[in-house]
């Protein structure tokens, strides 16, 4: 019955990581995070300035399902850089402290051997997946 | 589905992350519902973040974002003997 949206939700993924350089799956939106890990990873990612697109996971549990499907991943956060898997929340706050994740988005290194900031509110615009189907 | 009702507990994950990945130590702290572990084992070695992190969340299966509300997970390559 359902295949065929559950399909839908899966290619709309697709095209969302094809289409955005950089883009972070997340629970909430990054004005409104709602969980801890998924808004240390925004904090990071306003904290490299790099523009990014954001996709919340939970209006529709098969968002989820089908994300982590795609990503052999099962915890969300979740980071792509240029259509590739980078990582959750653990893996981008260890690159950020280490530079590589200023590096990976091509940006200017000025944060290398910082402490990873704490989660804070601020602006960018969030794709809404559902907008896609 | 879980494996079992009975809330995890952080000796629960050490033991099964010791027990899935041979060689490994673990630390692992938490509430019952959010966990930290710090996992070293010669198994990580050469392999990505990714991959490292992939073979923890594997001990767990399905019961990650369940059972296992929340598993942040820092990995480490410990030493094996032979070292070419």
């Amino acid at each position: 019955m359902s295949d065929d949206q559950t399909t839908q939700i899966r290619e709309a993924i697709q095209s969302a990581i094809a289409e955005n350089p950089v883009l972070l799956f997340m629970k909430g939106t990054p004005d409104q995070p709602m969980c801890g890990f998924s808004a240390r990873t925004v904090a990071i990612l306003q904290s490299v300035g790099t523009p990014f697109a954001a996709v919340n996971i939970l209006p529709d549990p098969r968002i989820r399902q089908e994300l982590s499907g795609l990503s052999n991943w099962p915890t969300i956060p979740q980071l792509f850089i240029d259509g590739e898997f980078v990582g959750g929340c653990d893996i981008v706050t260890e690159m950020y402290e280490s530079g590589e994740l200023q590096q990976a988005l091509g940006v200017e290194d000025d944060a290398n051997g910082q402490a990873a900031p704490e989660a804070q509110a601020q602006e960018p615009a969030p794709l809404t997946i559902e907008n896609r189907l | 589905m879980a494996a079992t009702d009975a809330p995890a507990t952080p000796e629960e994950l050490k033991t099964r992350i010791e027990t899935g990945i041979p060689g490994a130590t673990a630390a692992v702290t938490g509430d019952g519902h959010h966990f930290n572990a710090v996992v070293s084992a010669p198994a990580f070695q050469g392999l990505s973040r990714i991959a490292q992190h992939r073979l923890v969340y594997d001990v767990f299966g399905a019961e990650v974002g369940d059972r296992i509300h929340a598993l942040s997970i820092q990995t480490k390559a410990s030493e094996t003997e032979s070292s070419a």
